[in-house]
């Protein structure tokens, strides 16, 4: 068994060697293929291990032998390790199933692209980098892999580099990470010093002996980081600009499992959390507030990857908000369907893009292919990509049956029976927002008739981007069915059970049915009105932005965030550089050295008069030196 | 009669002021580098007069080395005029101040 995990992390690393040193030897597209064959078999074995470990896990959790010792410091202990337990388990296999689907696509998107190979050694690096993240056995390696997914991330939004604005989207990515990573490891840090360990084990069996005011703190700080690699307020801001790197990246990364590292993360340290009084508040108002703001922002925009990124924020914040009310399954729950179906609704708007640039270029069209304004009618022109997109679409939005309705719905439950009423009601308006804008997404694509020649003459992708779409559709679709019934009961709650139950709560006494009425309700309403306002033309939706016009432009310039951030930070940090660039460096430590070197040179120009070039002068001088010494001594020292 | 010690100090002093003057006042390298072995000459006359008085053997050991050293020293001495003198075709120490600050 310990073998099989080695294998399963080592072998996308493997991926990227084989690569870069067979770059001279291999063809472009078969480093494609070879990468997605590293994911494929690294995935095959994770069922395998699953297979094996199903009997063996219920009672604990399987930690790897040491394969190296990383740092041994007097107590200071980091031992390269694994751990496997039905959590990690889970995540390993979304990580390599999503990621194997999404490679395959990868293979038809990027397949026209020249730095093809160097895109499948990024993928593969952070394939590996993620399993590193949800495998290893202590903070340390939780760290490592969660730097290594980040310097990943920021190496595929400026994938396409030469573009400036691309490499000033990951530049933006690796700063306001690098603000919660400063903030994740003073966690660590402290972890260390009040634990005497960094050890997953070690730390959660001595979580009782701290104190409430260190645990608060340790908590926060590790949720600091949690918002600026999950894109929660007030770090999100890089997810929506991280668009600019290859859709299959985005959803990869930007959606299916890099972002939820911070979900992860928390419920792995569930039993500091559990411990500490005030965090898991904290953490849920955060998580629903994200998720009612990032809603709110997404229901206007109109870039169709931006749509989705702003879902994203907001699903994330259901997984806070999940966590935040120890609903821990929960969370894991949403973050497994989730993965499937905004997966499948990148891919498939990366379809829709590859598609419409391809008829965009035919056409001679000037138009910008992720504007949703110049799409229409796609479905009877891309019935695999419609159909997907459209099940993604109910499944992000909750329409009853499908994934997304019963992992949303749990948490709103668990929020709801947990006496968190105001989280509850925020929940349930973001839930609105949510169909709302999935619909309308859908809608402005799909149907009515093509609002540009490039939208008209679009084709069908090939199969080797549509079959991954189908794959991951029939999940989006049934996941809720096979693993969440019965509620709150079904075969995920056992799977994670023995993980976390030491703080499962069971809120007795509520009708979980009444809450499931509510949300098929809330689900079908937000579906309907986009459909009474982009199908039916019930209301114009001009007239409509018309009316609304300050909340329109609130929403549609994203609350000036972006803005409000510049003027905050990044112009006072420019202005501060400029000043220490300019005022301290130019002229205070570049006065002080050329100062220095002034005075020598004055000083230079008089004692210089001495070295005349004269031997019998400097002889001269030496014998008056001897003569004068000689007097001094013979008088006795004056 | 053994003449006293003052007198051999006395004439090394002026040996030696002898040999100085000629160091400082004349320009040719030959005649500079004579009146150096002639300072030199005139210590070694002092040490080993006092060798004598002071009934020690370390002044006439003294000696030895000085003129070993002397010897060296002429060696290179006049391997560097002779050098100086190839270059600048003269051997007059004034002409030779290349290093001038």
């Amino acid at each position: 068994m310990a073998t099989l995990v080695w294998l399963i992390l080592l072998i996308p690393l493997a991926g990227v060697v084989a690569n870069l040193a067979l770059a001279k030897v291999l063809p472009k597209r078969t480093a494609g293929w070879l990468a997605t064959a590293a994911v494929g078999v690294s995935f095959a074995l994770a069922v395998v291990l699953f297979m094996q470990a199903r009997g063996a896990l219920k009672e604990h959790a399987f930690v790897t032998d040491p394969l190296y010792t990383w740092v041994l410091i007097d107590t200071l202990y980091v031992p390269i390790q694994l751990l496997v337990d039905q959590l990690s388990l889970l995540m390993v296999l979304v990580v390599t199933g999503v990621g194997f689907l999404i490679h395959v696509y990868s293979n038809g998107y990027m397949a026209h692209d020249e730095g093809i190979r160097r895109y499948f050694v990024y993928l593969n690096l952070f394939v590996f980098s993620m399993l590193l993240l949800v495998l290893g056995a202590n903070y340390v390696l939780l760290f490592t892999g969660w730097e290594l997914v980040g310097l990943c991330s920021y190496l595929l939004i400026s994938f396409w580099y030469t573009d400036p604005k691309n490499a000033a989207a990951g530049r933006k990515a690796f700063i306001v990470n690098r603000i919660g990573d400063f903030g994740f490891a003073l966690g660590v840090f402290l972890i260390w010093t009040t634990f005497g360990s960094l050890v997953y084990t070690d730390v959660f069996e001595a979580a009782g002996t701290a104190t409430p005011a260190t645990l608060t703190l340790i908590t926060l700080l590790l949720f600091v980081g949690a918002t600026g690699k999950s894109a929660q307020l007030p770090l999100y801001v890089w997810l929506p600009d991280a668009m600019a790197g290859p859709t299959p990246v985005s959803a990869l990364i930007h959606a299916a499992t890099m972002v939820t590292a911070g979900v992860y993360m928390i419920a792995r340290s569930h039993a500091l959390y559990a411990a500490a009084p005030t965090t898991p508040l904290v953490v849920a108002t955060i998580g629903a507030l994200t998720a009612i703001f990032a809603a709110s922002i997404a229901i206007t925009q109109l870039d169709i990857k931006k749509v989705l990124a702003y879902s994203t924020v907001s699903q994330l914040g259901y997984m806070f908000l999940a966590v935040g009310v120890g609903a821990y399954v929960s969370a894991i729950f949403h973050l497994f369907t989730h993965a499937f179906f905004k997966a499948l609704l990148f891919l498939g708007s990366g379809s829709v893009i590859h598609s419409m640039e391809h008829a965009a270029h035919e056409t001679g069209e000037h138009i910008d292919p992720q504007d949703m304004r110049h799409m229409g009618g796609l479905l009877k022109r891309m019935p695999q990509t419609g159909w997907t997109f459209l099940i993604g679409a109910a499944a992000l939005a909750g329409l009853p049956l499908t994934s997304g309705f019963f992992s949303k719905d749990e948490i709103l439950a668990q929020t709801f029976f947990g006496g968190h009423t105001l989280l509850y009601i925020v929940g349930a308006v973001t839930a609105f927002l949510t169909a709302f804008y999935s619909f309308r997404q859908f809608f402005m694509v799909f149907t009515g008739e093509p609002r540009s020649k490039a939208a008209e003459h679009a084709h069908e992708s090939p199969a080797v981007m549509t079959v991954p779409l189908m794959v991951l559709a029939v999940f989006a679709l049934g996941a809720g069915l096979v693993f969440g019934l019965p509620l709150e009961n079904g075969a995920i709650h056992h799977w994670l059970e023995p993980v976390f139950h030491d703080v499962l709560e069971h809120h007795e006494g509520g009708n979980p049915m009444f809450l499931l009425v509510i949300s098929s309700v809330i689900a079908l309403a937000g579906a309907g009105l986009a459909y009474a306002i982009y199908v039916l033309r019930a209301a114009d939706p001009e007239a409509l932005v018309a009316r609304f016009a300050p909340l329109y432009r609130l929403s549609y310039n994203k609350f000036y965030v972006d803005e409000l951030y510049g003027a905050l930070f990044v112009r006072p940090f420019f202005a501060l550089a400029a000043f220490l660039a300019f005022v301290v460096d130019k002229l205070v430590i570049d006065g002080a050295v050329n100062g220095v070197a002034t005075i020598l040179r004055l000083g230079s120009i008089v004692l210089r008069r001495l070295q005349m070039g004269y031997a019998r002068a400097y002889a001269l001088t030496m014998a008056l030196g001897v003569l004068i010494l000689v007097a001094y001594f013979l008088s006795g020292g004056f | 009669m053994p003449v006293p010690v003052e007198q051999y100090l006395l004439l090394g002093a002026v040996l030696f002021v002898i040999g100085m003057l000629g160091v400082l006042l004349r320009r040719n390298a030959i005649v500079i580098f004579m009146s150096i072995e002639l300072m030199l000459n005139a210590v070694n006359l002092t040490f080993v007069a006092l060798a004598r008085h002071l009934d020690s053997l370390d002044g006439q050991v003294f000696v030895f080395f000085v003129m070993t050293v002397a010897a060296a020293e002429v060696a290179i001495g006049l391997a560097l005029i002779v050098a100086i003198f190839r270059s600048l075709g003269t051997s007059d120490v004034d002409d030779a101040h290349m290093l001038r600050g």
